[in-house]
């Protein structure tokens, strides 16, 4: 049986940002205590949008106000259309176009920081769309559909054929999540070298909707981790939500062990990875057979 | 009790410091002091700032960076001046290039004096600074948040200066507190 129906996309629409919020929370608890701190309450980021909701708004242009309500629409779009088990392909391609919509906020700021953390951005998501694209054809070769609802009823894990593909999209994850490199991403941390990248130039109620962005994005990236997992057997929802949260403290681990990775380094290093994972394993397939077709 | 904050953001910016101030604030943000724990988070930018920590005194150079950084913070805000040459001009008060303080140029919430001022001290300015930000956020709701006028100030710096000396005495004595209790 699949999960992946309208009251899931529902249930999503609803729950992602209170699920999303906590887990940010639970991030900077975990990421303090790895570091020998106390760190701030799990609910620290719901403090964060409230306190942030309350503050004055000093707005650059009013289209930067549109921007960012299109990045959030475009995200819970493209949450909805997964959770509602739709095309993987249409699905990746909103997600591209909510990153899109991130990235022409900042530049409409027109200001130095903005530009910079535009520029670096781009660059950015040059580094993850290719192993993005490659999950989806992946999981087309073995399963035969791009359908998420149909990946999920496979016979088998996705995971047994393409377990380079799932390296590599917890590689790019760590970029998603936008924990590292330091010196783009805009995490909690005391990341200064762009100020904040793509939000120095936003702050109160549209800074919060940036948050809440964030947050339905982080659950549907889980989200596509748990699908390598799912397949007709009920015992997979148990396991793939093991995995995730696996997953989730690789991610910190990793983000704490690799704190000052430069953006260059995230460059060289993804489509190194990508090559390495993710076409090898997609050339094992084709080469053997492996798939459904 | 009034209602605290639990997310100030730290905007820190370094006039003409000797640097003493600067490591103890950082110091602020180590394990031992994990200032996180409050939600304090050192951020970089002045539009998502709470609070702006300033140390050292101010001078020619540095008075209109400090007056700039303040203006694009977005209210409810507020200043706190760590170490004595940032609440007085300490030592340098006399000299002819130094202004004085940070009040001097900007409103100062909260002084927390000490050379260096020690972080039990600066933690013990900040959880002051969070009650006022709450007050101001308050007046906000009301609005009834007074217009700050920066030009104000800066032109006569020390007659202002000292109205907000009387204003945040008890500011002062609170963040004292914490000093001489050691």
């Amino acid at each position: 049986m699949t999960f992946f129906s309208w009251p899931l996309a529902i249930g999503y629409l609803i729950l992602a940002p209170f699920i999303g919020g906590f887990f940010d929370g639970l991030d900077r608890k975990i990421s303090a205590r790895m570091q020998g701190r106390t760190g701030p309450s799990v609910f620290q980021s719901f403090y964060d949008v409230s306190k942030l909701l309350q503050k004055e708004s000093k707005m650059v242009n009013h289209l930067q106000q549109f921007l960012v309500c299109g990045f959030l629409v475009f995200v819970v779009f493209t949450g909805v259309l997964f959770f509602a088990g739709a095309d993987l392909l249409m699905i990746f391609f909103a997600l591209t176009l909510a990153g899109i919509f991130y990235v022409l906020q900042a530049s409409s700021a027109n200001a130095p920081f903005s530009a910079l953390a535009v520029q670096r951005e781009l660059m950015q998501m040059m580094a993850y769309e290719p192993m993005v694209l490659l999950t989806a054809v992946g999981f087309y070769v073995v399963t035969g559909s791009f359908a998420v609802r149909e990946i999920s009823l496979a016979d088998r894990s996705a995971i047994c054929l393409m377990p380079g593909f799932f390296l590599g999209f917890i590689f790019i994850m760590i970029i998603k999540l936008r924990k590292s490199p330091f010196d783009v991403s805009t995490g909690h941390h005391a990341h200064q070298e762009v100020v904040q990248g793509l939000n120095s130039d936003l702050s109160g109620p549209v800074m919060a909707l940036v948050e809440v962005s964030h947050w339905y994005e982080n659950v549907f990236l889980y989200g596509v981790i748990g699908l390598f997992i799912l397949n007709n057997q009920l015992w997979s929802v148990p396991v793939a939500l093991v995995v995730c949260f696996l997953v989730f403290f690789l991610e910190i681990l990793i983000d704490n062990v690799c704190a000052r990775v430069k953006w260059q380094l995230m460059f060289r290093s993804t489509w190194i990875f990508t090559i390495i994972a993710g076409v090898i394993n997609l050339l094992v397939l084709i080469l053997f057979h492996l798939g459904v077709k | 009790m009034a209602k605290v904050s639990k997310s100030p953001w730290v905007l820190h910016y370094d006039g003409a410091s000797c640097n003493g101030c600067d490591i103890e604030v950082l110091a602020c943000l180590t394990p031992m002091y994990d200032a996180e724990r409050f939600g304090v988070i050192n951020t970089g930018d002045p539009k998502h700032a709470d609070i702006f920590l300033v140390t050292g005194g101010i001078n020619e150079q540095c008075k209109d960076v400090v007056k700039q950084l303040y203006e694009q913070m977005p209210n409810p805000k507020v200043v706190v001046a760590v170490g004595i040459c940032a609440c007085t001009g300490g030592v340098f008060k006399e000299t002819y290039n130094i202004l004085g303080g940070v009040d001097t140029v900007i409103p100062v919430d909260v002084y927390v004096p000490g050379c260096a001022a020690r972080p039990e001290s600066i933690i013990d300015g900040i959880v002051k600074g969070i009650a006022v930000l709450d007050q101001k956020r308050e007046a906000m709701k009301q609005g009834k948040l007074p217009e700050l006028n920066v030009e104000d100030i800066s032109e006569d710096g020390k007659e202002q200066a000292s109205a907000n000396e009387a204003q945040n005495a008890e500011a002062e004595t609170t963040a004292n507190a914490g000093e001489e209790s050691k």
